[in-house]
């Protein structure tokens, strides 16, 4: 299980990146491998607002359906149109595939870093 | 083998209706149709021949034993066939005067009366089709009473986080939001944790007794009077009646409102997944908010779909009915529960049941140990019971078992068919030690292999099309 | 008789394995105060012949006319033996939904047939494998065209009452505003729509034939609901889509409808047939069961129930509906059916019910005192003014005719391709004589 350490992590297994005041928003390698393959995910569109701790949308497994978690307030400045089609790419590149990006960032969910969130995957693996 | 499309040749065609007698209309161009649909052509036999083949590839109730948990996949009678297809029945028009269906009224009379003295309840509906829909019409007669009191602040219903998935998505369709407690390890309610949810929010309470794990919650009383003190109402989900029809009542549990699946517990066959039936009973004083078609008897009632219901699925379970009685109801709940812990006890000591008591009229097998030891899953067992020709009990499912394969018998079984499934399942252990990749790749001598359900949601080929 | 096959000898034997005495011991877990302490207060069980002696004297107490003129939602249409027999199969009948595909491939295709021939129908790309009735997929459809920001559901006001109620039922639930468009002259009103169409409206639901049989003007209306954002429902009746343009061509976004006159009998009212019908572009959207093609572990082509994230049993209080249990060997009744009679078939059933109603209408409407109330175009059903109406009923009953349906304007007719030339004259006689007395 891969957690790059230039990330911060929600509880919830999303990554965050800041890039010049916006956040990118993914899912983490540990959320991608208890889905199992994703199949469909559900994105906002631009313009939409995100509250921290709030769902912005969801990916589908063929038997599973999980939240998308915000880790931040703020608007969508854009939508990774590529996984509409190629869903996949989050089981093959879960740091690669962004999902949304938000700009006008305030709130923020508690995050840990990558040594923290890994003691944290462990312990919900049990 | 080949869809029915492609068996279709240019021009072929039954010729079933007889020459029109009037004048042909014309259709006004502005409404016309102008390129057929392509629906096949074919002869008769071709029709007959096609459906035959595809009928030789499904596995029926009546065709072999089918454990399939939380669906009660009994034996499903023939008479029950019969006497739905009497011309006096079929032929019936659902708007024809009243003195004309008074058989139709009888039946659904009767079957309102006896469901009524079965489960302790004043008043009955058949008007929703399914069980989903049933506690639709269900949860709706909660609403309408808190609503006629002008309790507006009742927006929560309670649902354990063992419950079906149904019962979730009703309260939401019913504009109630969801507060789902856990449940106790053993299934059953916690009663600390329904307590501390429990306020003047609370519109009321669903509920599986037996739960989905096969037990019956000996606490039953206890909780629905916490749920009434409340102010809330407690509904009934009856999924699993029959482990106790003729036993005990729900209405003596102190449920106000519940729905029974005729489909399940009174041998209405399921046809692939319907139609089903559903009968919905209540309490005298919900009485009033039972739904009603407007066309049938006028204004001023909800409805939940056009006239009264699945009839023709209503007479098959008043025929079983009558052929059980009295007598006969009790005895089918007694074995139902006989036969699950008959099953559950021969199977013991190779996969282990997650609760080693005694249980309903199904019971709940934890294979995680047993994938932890030779990384055979409960969906590999299940996979490799279709090459002996039996239908995989439910699986993963409730949720709060690990590697659960869920098996309900029924009492249609008889001891030589436990002893059979046993048997395999016993087989299915001792294999799965030794040879763990042949259940992988289980099934081996089905219709198909394993599908492969990721392609199928990623790229979705949802009708034929012409290549 | 329960149908337990157990002997008392096998049945002690099992009880013995158990670790019980009894019956009682399997039920320690309940309070005992709560068994019940007395025989269920129903008839004692009976045997197969006493049971069909009962049941037959019931549906002897029905009267089943030879000659229906009565529609309202439920048609007597002629069903080929064949549709009868395929359905009565004991695997297809008793199975249960098809969860484990690889036992299943029978029931997946024939329903991947039938979601095809409703596309065929619909002229839609995605259909789902039912739900309950034609009234409850407009009230899906009324839920599925639904946003956080779109709320309020339109319908006309000349749909079948059973299904603006259903659809104000489902609206109850969910807490969502149902505005019905009133009907001017038997068809619903464009300008009333105009007039109700806004920003918050999620959807317009129109019913074509309407309940009066009346053709409505379905490309004008669905134009003026896409214009105001909302997305267009028809609700259509499926013999007539032989001969009348697809809800699809007409610019409907989602086409539902009851399926009962595709091979099911009336049966007084059920078990009937909802079909629903989308553009791909809703797909997700579309509520129930949904079958997708495949390939199984071997490569060959296979089905199995896709697109499951939608339902009930995994997205729980998220998902947008809690159908579980569809119509599943209806939809199978009708796939026979529109297989049997293939387009030609099919379109023939549809051009003869119209004939024979025209040919009713024109008869009745030229007896004295009995006029057309609604003049526009119509396919299978119309309103007549009857005058001394139960006397005219009581007539045709006793010559074994179910006449129209009262409503409030007077009789709503119909006729199907079963009704002759000889029993229409016969009606229109009988309804002469009444009014010449």
């Amino acid at each position: 299980m891969n957690y790059p350490t230039d990330l911060k992590y929600s509880k919830s297994h999303e990554w965050v990146r800041m890039e010049d005041g916006v956040a990118v928003i993914g899912i983490s390698d540990f959320a991608q491998s208890e889905l199992g393959d994703v199949v469909f995910i559900n994105l906002p569109e631009v313009g939409d607002d995100t509250t921290a701790g709030e769902p912005f949308g969801d990916v589908e497994s063929v038997k599973a359906v999980s939240d998308l978690i915000s880790p931040v307030s703020g608007s969508v400045c854009a939508i990774n149109e590529e996984l509409l089609d190629a869903p996949e790419k989050l089981n093959e590149n879960p740091y690669g595939a962004w999902i949304i990006k938000v700009e006008n960032v305030g709130d923020q969910e508690e995050l840990l870093d990558a040594e923290a969130y890994e003691k944290h995957c462990a312990e919900e693996k049990g | 083998m080949k869809l029915i499309f492609e068996k279709s040749v240019a021009g072929r065609h039954c010729d079933l209706l007889p020459k029109c007698d009037v004048e042909y209309v014309e259709v006004p161009a502005a409404f016309k149709r102008e390129t057929a649909p392509a629906l096949p052509e074919l002869s008769e036999v071709d029709v007959a021949r096609h459906y035959t083949e595809l009928d030789h590839r499904v596995h029926g109730v009546n065709c072999g034993f089918y454990p399939l948990g939380s669906c009660t996949m009994k034996y499903n009678p023939r008479i029950d066939e019969d006497m739905a297809a009497l011309p006096g029945f079929t032929g019936v028009h659902p708007l024809a005067p009243a003195d004309t269906v008074k058989g139709c009224r009888e039946v659904l009379d009767t079957a309102a009366k006896y469901l009524c003295e079965i489960t302790g309840m004043d008043g009955m509906t058949f008007q929703p089709a399914a069980g989903a829909h049933g506690e639709f019409t269900g949860v709706l007669l909660i609403k309408q009473y808190h609503d006629k009191r002008g309790d507006k602040k009742r927006t929560k219903i309670i649902v354990p986080d063992s419950a079906h998935g149904t019962n979730p998505a009703t309260a939401a369709m019913c504009g109630f939001e969801v507060v789902n407690i856990p449940s106790a390890p053993n299934g059953c309610v916690d009663l600390e944790a329904l307590k501390s949810v429990l306020g003047d929010d609370t519109a009321g309470l669903m509920l599986t007794n037996p739960n989905t794990v096969g037990i019956f919650d000996e606490n039953i009383l206890e909780i629905t009077r916490l749920v009434h003190e409340a102010g809330g109402l407690c509904y009934y989900d009856g999924a699993n009646l029959n482990a106790v029809m003729g036993v005990v009542r729900p209405g003596d549990m102190g449920f106000d409102c519940i729905h029974m699946n005729l489909h399940k517990t009174f041998a209405t066959p399921h046809g692939g997944g319907g139609p089903g039936a559903c009968a919905v009973g209540c309490k005298e004083f919900l009485r009033e908010f039972l739904p009603a078609s407007v066309l049938m008897q006028g204004k001023g009632r909800l409805q939940v779909r056009a006239f009264a219901g699945n009839f023709l699925v209503v007479v098959r379970a008043l025929t079983y009915l009558l052929t059980l009685g009295r007598e006969g109801v009790p005895e089918a709940a007694q074995n139902a529960v006989l036969n699950a812990n008959y099953l559950m006890q021969r199977i013991k000591g190779t996969f282990e049941p997650a609760f080693d008591r005694i249980c309903m009229h199904e019971f709940v097998l934890d294979l995680s140990e047993f994938k932890k030891e030779t990384g055979v899953s409960a969906l590999d067992v299940a996979k490799s019971l279709i090459d002996y020709g039996m239908h995989p009990p439910t699986m993963y499912f409730p949720m709060i078992v690990h590697e659960a394969l869920m098996l309900e018998p029924t009492e249609t079984e008889s001891k030589e068919t436990l002893d059979w499934a046993a048997d395999v399942f016993r087989k299915l252990y001792e294999l799965g030690k030794t040879d763990p990749q042949y259940m992988h790749d289980a099934p081996h001598h089905a219709q198909i292999g394993r599908p492969d359900e990721v392609r199928a949601a990623r790229q979705p080929i949802l009708r034929w099309q012409k290549a | 008789m329960s149908y337990v096959p157990s002997t008392a000898e096998q049945r002690q034997e099992m009880l013995r394995t158990v670790g019980v005495q009894d019956y009682r011991g399997l039920y320690r877990d309940v309070p005992q105060q709560m068994l019940l302490d007395r025989p269920l207060d129903i008839p004692e069980g009976m045997s197969e012949f006493e049971v069909t002696r009962a049941m037959t004297a019931m549906a002897a107490k029905n009267v089943v006319f030879p000659t229906v003129l009565r529609g309202a939602g439920s048609y007597d249409h002629y069903i080929p033996a064949v549709v009868k027999s395929i359905p009565a199969k004991e695997e297809f009948l008793t199975a249960y939904t098809p969860y484990q595909a690889e036992m299943s491939q029978g029931v997946l295709q024939s329903i991947f047939e039938y979601q095809t021939m409703i596309c065929e129908l619909t002229g839609m790309e995605v259909s789902n494998a039912s739900v309950y009735d034609g009234a409850t997929a407009a009230a899906e459809a009324a839920a599925m065209c639904r946003d956080r920001k779109r709320r309020v559901t339109l319908i006309s006001g000349a749909a079948n009452p059973d299904v603006i109620n259903t659809v104000r039922t489902y609206c109850y639930g969910t807490g969502d505003e149902l505005k019905v468009v009133p009907a001017k002259d038997g068809r619903t009103d464009p300008d009333a729509l105009r007039e109700l169409l806004g920003d918050g409206v999620s959807a317009f639901i129109v019913q074509q034939p309407n309940f009066y049989g009346q053709l409505e003007d379905v490309e004008a209306l669905g134009k003026l609901a896409h214009e105001a954002g909302a997305m267009y429902v028809m609700s259509c009746n499926p013999i007539s889509l032989g001969i009348l343009k697809t809800p699809r061509e007409c610019g409907a976004d989602v086409a539902v409808g009851e399926g009962q006159p595709l091979g099911m009998p009336m049966g007084f009212g059920g078990p009937y047939l909802g079909f629903m019908a989308t553009t791909e572009k809703h797909m997700r959207k579309l509520p129930g069961r949904i079958v997708g093609e495949t390939v199984d572990s071997k490569g060959e082509r296979a089905y199995v129930l896709s697109l499951q994230a939608r339902e009930q049993h995994i997205r729980r209080e998220k998902a947008s509906s809690n159908i579980c249990s569809n119509e599943a060997l209806c939809a199978l009744t009708a796939g026979v059916y529109l297989a049997t009679m293939g387009p030609g078939g099919l379109a023939e059933a549809a051009k003869q019910s119209m004939a024979k109603a025209h040919y009713l209408c024109s008869g009745l409407t030229a007896i004295e005192g009995v006029e057309l109330v609604y003049k526009g175009d119509f396919f299978h059903e119309f309103v007549t003014t009857m005058p001394r109406r139960n006397e005219v009923l009581a007539e045709l009953e006793r010559a074994g005719i179910l006449g129209g349906l009262p409503v409030e304007e007077g009789l709503l007719w119909c006729a199907t391709e079963k009704v002759g030339k000889a029993e229409l004259d016969r009606a229109i006689g009988i309804v002469k004589e009444v009014l010449a007395k």
